[in-house]
């Protein structure tokens, strides 16, 4: 319940007096003595409250009210200090008292548990030193609603102030609760020290035989959700044999008859998991079988439609890992009519696993039953299921076809789109082996919308020219208004054609002609183009080859890509009855802390390089802080070409700077004029120490190598940011990775701005990346940094580091741990892919075709918004590396440049480059879409800056 | 876990709002509500993720009872706590859960909220165990000061029977049970069976004193074949076939894995004991037989015929049939000879009403429909014919209870009562 903004709060002047006087009001029945008028003002604060009105104001006024002996009133007061309370931490001091009081109280274990409950959810660093008494002393309560109360409170604590519990030896009590004599405290002490681990990012609850077996105990007397907590964390077990495996499946089996849908997904969890550990095939069969019965009757007529949806997700993970669970059952996953359409979808899903050669017809029954409801995204769906089992299996495939057929026949046009999309995939599949449905399809020509479908019959025509009469009569059709069609429709009318002409040139010929000449001459897409000229080139070379070329075996097609690879299922399986099961997505993908902890798991890994002890125990809780300072080209992310065009000023402005500084006047840059003129002034205000600066090292260390280009310097650590062990803060550093001839370097600039502190000793140690960099020497050069002084020193870098598999995102940035003499500190470098390009031109012309043709690349088309002489343009991107593989002219006398650069790990880069006067278009292709957005980066880079 | 448990009602308003852990803002649930709720697009997914925040809700009537969250929470757990939440509210507003009782009790409802989850985990949502501790109002100030009576309910929120207070006392002892049996059908337009099940509940009603075990027996096939045949009895019944059983959290289900036997302490006052689900052997107690024609253009004759399988000493109650017609369906002459056959335009069909039917017995309803002209050309989509009725004293599955045993210290002897009852579930034949 956050404040309101402002436009709500005062919409009128009126209004605003009026909200006063009601405020005022408020204020003195809280103030007066009889509870019914307290609570009637409270209750009135509360409801506003809900209402998302601000009404802190009246803080002091209603924390007055703590102290009372209504518990009810009581309620009210803590619930609305709870929701203020981190905006008023000076105003929440005020509770403390109170719920040292009300958490000692001798009567009434609600009033401490109460206390303890509510003192956990004030999120207050200042105040949780004061509660940590109160709350030792409740777990050791007689009352166990008390204790299990505590339990939680600790996992709250430690959110707000990780150390202090630590410090106090809270997480060892809560460790001790698990030996707690009472069922729900134990539960709950599951519950927590899991809540710690997820945020600490280290094992907290023990899992040991042990710890198990109190688990397993307290399971059965706990009510039903603890009975999951004490699932969830039995399903983190590794068991030592398939014994042991045994003996926790035997205890947890019986849960499925549980009626709480948790529960049975959790136990289907541990299940799942445990199967694996067992040996004898009868054994894994029957504690298999165990389970189907349990998932079907949560999909039981009259089972909420919510848990109905996850339980079907979770069964289509659970049929792909272990089929022989769900074999006969096909009919529960038949739609009921009355099913929201969430758990049709799903119901398709599963079917589709389940369809076999003996069951196929039952389905099929179905599924042609489906076509003909009102729901077009479920028909559509059941219309591409029958597609999905004729591929799936090839026996049925025939009678697949006919139901098909039928839907054809039906004239629904949503129904005739989606069947040819589907038809089309079995033509891939069974070539030639259908070709009596041809006519059917193409009666339907008309009501193509979609243009999938169109795309499709397009296809098909084309792979039948020779069975389909009239295909050049329909062929002709389509490419009239060939210009204004989506891509892959132009596409297929392309492909088509050119088939045509093949097989039947005389009908072909002019169409193709008209239709090579309108694509290369008047169509934007170069994809589309390219195909063109190939064609064109082809023909005009060797028909014959072209033939070969075009008719060439394709490969095969197959179900599998409905199905989740082996890796992430049994992460799912994991995670069944989860979130990520219904996402069919790893946690960490969606989760934020969890990849937060597992940087800072990296983080780990780093410290080995140093003293271990020291490093221990203060580890920086949040990079985001370190980064915060940092304002450099880098940040932004890349997504649109237009998002570019003010990174790119930012650019240019530095670059203005720094030829100012550098007297590298070049006239060929007509943009230096066309930034405003304050814009100008502010940035080199800022630029000029720091260039000034940087001069020193260029002419002393590398004068002959300033042909690449200078990546600026970014802030990678703030004054403010302290270092590992918070203890000293005041050093800032801006660093960039330069390409230095065929050398990777680390320009490091090192500025101290404490008062009385020197550093020396300096030292870097990378994170593991994907490019492998290392720093030759982990010590750096570098002379002692006196209180004020700053300096520059540069460290040559290899690429013979261990590997990360994470590819790289975007800015990519490689992670160091900095040692000085006095702390370490950890901050991020960003890096310029320009500075990966390796300096030996690889790539051959030959080598280029190959790769541009290759399947797997991923390819972008971007639009750089700069000006720039062409030739300088050339002569930037030779001298970095990114070199020009060839060059061809089309009729109006573009020019398309072909450039190619390789990575220092051997990945090559590919760019099409168009030059005009206003921006340059680029067609990327890279062999991992990750890379996309950083070469597009680098590219800009090397054309901006100097 | 959970952030945040938020009310809604369907124009997208929040009518209760509380927070579990601050990682969340109220401007993300605002923008839901705005997105998703007021646009009706909830009915499209029950979990949507936004920007990173996971949000899981279930919509009853108008409301729609959200739970958000920011880590990979078990989902499945969290649609269940929002049930049994709503399952809670209905226990204090008498059944009620609409906007009004909502606004009425949003003090109740945040007590409530404070009590079921902590910190995002579900704690203690038993209504009758809340109930004891929670009332509107406050509780009378003599429990507050009577340590014995507090310590007695914290021991039994947090014991392994928390459902069952101590000292429970009746002066005649009684248990009621309903074997409630629901029969979903779904037969073809040729009248052969594509699925049916029967999704039974048994509901007990105790007034017992002290802490009873009981024991519970009914004519399971996995259970009969494991007791020992005594000699000269007659083995007719050689019991049914249960596909699968849930049971009340009362029930100690290791013993029912090893032994097959129900045995539990049960809740003071009424509770399902157990749900089950069958599938082989079912006795459909009704079989509709329809004939669709078109007689011209703009007139269809459909008639229906339906039949009970069941003893002719037994009846069937409250009969509805709703017979769908075209939506541009502009009049409709019936005729049966049972009955009440009406054209409901709001409904779309024609509902044929029958107060008692008699088992053993066939009716027919014969329905003349004329339709307006209509601009729309695409054909019909017909939904299937359903059907409401109950049976009393009858089930659709065979089970029968056998027995039900009662052991207190004290040795008294309750009385029972049994009820059988079967009711349509989605009872539909395709037309």
């Amino acid at each position: 319940m956050s404040r309101p903004s402002a436009s709500t709060s005062s919409s009128s002047r009126s209004s605003r007096s009026r909200y006063g006087k009601e405020v005022k009001e408020l204020q003195d029945a809280l103030n007066q003595n009889k509870i019914e008028s307290k609570r009637d003002a409270i209750r009135k604060i509360i409801d506003a409250m809900t209402r998302g009105k601000d009404v802190s104001m009246l803080f002091p006024d209603v924390a007055k009210n703590m102290e009372t002996s209504n518990l009810e009133l009581k309620k009210l007061v803590y619930l609305y200090i709870i929701n203020y309370a981190k905006i008023m931490p000076d105003l929440a001091v005020m509770a403390v008292n109170s719920f040292r009081k009300d958490a000692r109280d001798k009567t009434n274990p609600f009033l401490r548990a109460l206390a303890i409950r509510t003192m956990g959810c004030i999120r207050v660093k200042l105040i949780t030193e004061y509660l940590l008494d109160p709350l030792k002393e409740s777990i050791k309560d007689e009352d166990s609603y008390v204790r299990k109360t505590a339990a939680i409170c600790i996992s709250k604590l430690y959110d707000v102030s990780p150390e202090l519990i630590e410090e106090q030896g809270l997480l060892k009590l809560l460790e001790n609760l698990l030996n707690d004599g009472n069922a729900m405290v134990v539960a709950n002490a599951v519950c927590a020290l899991l809540i710690v681990q997820e945020s600490k990012g280290t094992t907290m609850l023990q899992l040991n035989p042990f710890t198990i077996q109190k688990i397993l105990t307290a399971m059965n007397e706990c009510n039903e959700w603890g009975v999951i907590y004490c699932l969830d964390a039995l399903a983190m077990y590794i068991p030592e044999d398939g014994k042991e495996a045994e003996a926790i499946l035997e205890r947890v089996s019986p849960r499925l008859n549980h009626n709480n849908p948790g529960v049975v997904l959790s136990a289907c969890k541990i299940m799942m998991k445990f199967l694996d550990y067992l040996q004898n095939p009868e054994t894994i069969r029957q504690n298999a079988l165990k389970m189907t019965a349990p998932l079907i009757s949560l999909l039981s007529l009259g089972k909420e439609p919510e848990i109905q949806y996850v339980a079907l997700k979770n069964i289509n993970l659970i049929i792909q890992k272990r089929p022989i669970i769900i074999e006969k059952d096909i009919k529960v996953f038949f739609c009921n009519f009355n099913d929201p359409i969430y758990i049709k979808l799903q119901k398709l899903e599963v079917l589709a696993k389940l369809a076999n050669n003996d069951n196929i017809q039952q389905i099929l029954h179905e599924l042609k039953e489906y076509t003909q409801e009102v729901d077009v995204e479920f028909v559509r769906k059941a219309v591409r299921t029958i597609g999905r089992c004729a591929i799936k299996l090839e026996k049925a495939a025939e009678k697949c076809v006919t139901a098909l057929w039928e839907c054809l026949k039906t004239k629904v046009n949503y129904v005739v789109m989606e069947s040819i999309i589907v038809i089309r995939d079995i033509f891939r599949k069974y070539p030639r082996k259908y070709e009596m449905i041809l006519k059917d399809l193409c009666e339907n020509l008309k009501s193509l919308e979609d243009p999938e479908a169109k795309a499709s019959m397009i296809w098909i025509i084309g792979e039948y020219v020779d069975t389909i009469e009239n295909a050049d009569t329909l062929l002709a059709n389509f490419s009239e208004n060939f210009k204004d069609e989506p891509a892959n429709v132009q596409h297929q009318i392309l492909v088509a054609v050119m088939k045509l002409f093949l097989q039947r040139p005389n009908d072909g010929k002019e169409l193709i002609h008209n239709l090579l000449k309108t694509a290369t001459i008047e169509c934007e897409n170069p994809d589309l183009r390219d195909r063109a000229y190939i064609y064109w080139r082809m023909l005009s070379t060797d028909p014959e080859l072209a033939k070969k070329i075009v008719f060439t075996e394709r490969p095969t097609i197959s179900d599998s890509s409905y199905t989740i690879e082996n890796e992430l299922l049994d992460k799912l399986i994991e995670n069944i009855g989860n979130l990520s099961s219904v996402y069919t997505k790893k946690p960490e993908s969606f989760v934020k802390k969890l990849r937060d902890v597992l940087n800072s798991k990296i983080a780990d890994k780093i410290d080995d390089v140093y003293d271990q002890d020291q490093l221990m125990d203060g580890r920086p809780e949040d990079y985001s802080d370190q980064q915060g300072g940092q304002s450099n080209v880098y940040d932004n992310t890349y997504d649109t070409s237009s998002q570019i065009q003010s990174q790119i000023q930012q650019q240019q402005i530095q670059q203005v700077s720094q030829k100012i500084d550098l007297l590298e006047l070049d006239d060929n840059q007509p943009q230096q004029q066309q930034i405003p003129q304050q814009q100008q002034q502010i940035p080199q205000q800022q630029q000029i120490p720091q260039q000034q600066q940087q001069i020193p090292p260029q002419q002393t260390q590398q004068p002959n190598q300033t042909q690449n280009v200078r990546i600026p310097f970014a802030e990678v650590l703030s004054v403010n940011t302290p270092g590992a062990q918070s203890q000293i803060q005041g050093l800032s550093v801006e660093a960039a990775f330069q390409k230095n001839g065929d050398k990777i370097v680390l320009d490091l600039k090192i500025t101290n701005k404490t008062q009385d502190k020197t550093f020396s000793d300096f030292g870097i140690k990378f994170n593991k990346n994907p490019f492998k960099l290392q720093p030759d020497a982990i010590e750096i050069q570098c002379q002692p940094v006196f209180p004020g002084q700053t300096q520059v020193t540069q460290s040559y870098i290899n690429t013979n580091g261990p590997v990360s598999e994470e590819p790289p995102q975007m800015p990519y940035k490689i992670q160091v741990a900095f040692k000085t003499n006095l702390d370490v500190f950890y901050f991020f470098i960003p890096m310029s892919l320009s500075v990966l390009f390796s300096s030996t031109a690889s790539i051959t012309q030959q080598k280029f075709i190959e790769l541009s043709q290759a399947q797997n690349l991923a390819r972008k088309q971007e639009v750089l918004q700069i000006q720039i002489d062409p030739q300088r343009m050339k002569e930037k991107l030779e001298r970095n590396y990114f070199f020009l593989i060839g060059v061809r002219k089309d009729e109006r006398g573009v020019e398309l440049l072909s450039y190619a650069a390789t990575l220092v790990n051997g990945m090559a880069l590919l760019a099409n480059v168009i030059h005009t006067p206003t921006a340059i278009n680029l067609q990327l292709q890279v062999p991992h879409p990750t890379l996309m957005p950083l070469l597009y980066q680098a590219i800009g880079f090397i054309l901006t800056l100097n | 876990m959970i952030s945040s448990i938020v009310f809604i009602n369907h124009k997208g308003e929040i009518l209760v709002y509380r927070v579990y852990k601050d990682d969340i803002t109220r401007s993300e649930t605002t923008q839901f509500c705005a997105k998703i709720v007021a646009t009706k697009e909830n009915k499209e997914c029950p979990i949507i993720n936004i920007d990173g925040t996971s949000f899981i809700h279930i919509t009853i009537k108008d409301i729609v009872v959200l739970a958000t969250t920011k880590v990979n929470v078990n989902v499945a757990m969290t649609l269940q706590f929002l049930y049994q939440l709503v399952k809670v509210c209905r226990a204090y507003f008498g059944g009620e859960f609409d906007e009004n009782c909502i606004k009425k009790h949003f003090v109740l409802i945040y007590e409530l909220l404070d009590e079921v989850m902590d910190y995002g985990v579900p704690q203690i949502a038993d209504a009758d165990l809340l109930k004891k501790y929670i009332q509107e109002g406050g509780l009378k100030p003599e429990l507050m000061n009577d340590v014995e009576k507090l310590k007695q309910l914290t021991s039994q929120a947090t014991g392994a029977t928390s459902w069952r207070p101590q000292n429970i006392v009746y002066r005649k002892n009684e248990v009621y049970l309903d074997v409630i049996e629901s029969v979903n059908v779904l037969m073809s337009v040729k009248g052969t069976i594509l699925k049916a099940d029967v999704a039974g509940s048994i509901q007990m009603k105790c007034l017992l004193s002290g802490m009873p075990e009981c024991k519970f027996g009914m004519n399971d096939k996995l259970l009969m074949q494991r007791e020992p045949r005594k000699p000269g009895q007659t083995t007719t019944d050689k019991g049914i076939t249960i596909d699968d059983l849930k049971f009340h959290q009362c029930v100690k289900l290791p013993k029912f894995d090893k032994e097959r036997a129900i045995t539990f302490i049960p809740p003071d006052g009424q509770f399902e004991l157990m749900t089950y689900r069958i599938t082989e052997n079912i006795n459909l107690p009704f079989k509709i037989m329809p004939v669709y024609n078109e007689l011209g253009k703009n007139k269809l004759e459909i008639r229906v015929k339906i039949k009970s399988i069941f003893e002719k000493n037994l009846f069937g109650t409250n009969l509805a049939i709703k017979i769908p017609v075209p939506k541009n369906t502009a009049n409709v002459s019936t005729n049966s000879a049972i009955g009440k056959a009406k054209h409901e335009p709001e409904q779309q069909g024609v509902i044929w009403r029958i107060k008692k039917y008699p088992g053993d017995f066939e009716a027919l309803l014969r329905c003349e429909i004329d339709l307006g002209s209509t601009t729309n050309q695409q054909p019909w989509i017909k939904p299937p014919i359903s059907i409401e009725f109950q049976v009393p004293m009858f089930t659709a599955s065979g089970l029968r209870v056998r027995f039900l045993r009662v052991y207190e210290k004290s040795g008294y002897k309750p009385t029972k009562w049994i009820r059988y009852i079967t009711k349509a579930g989605e009872y539909l034949h395709r037309l």
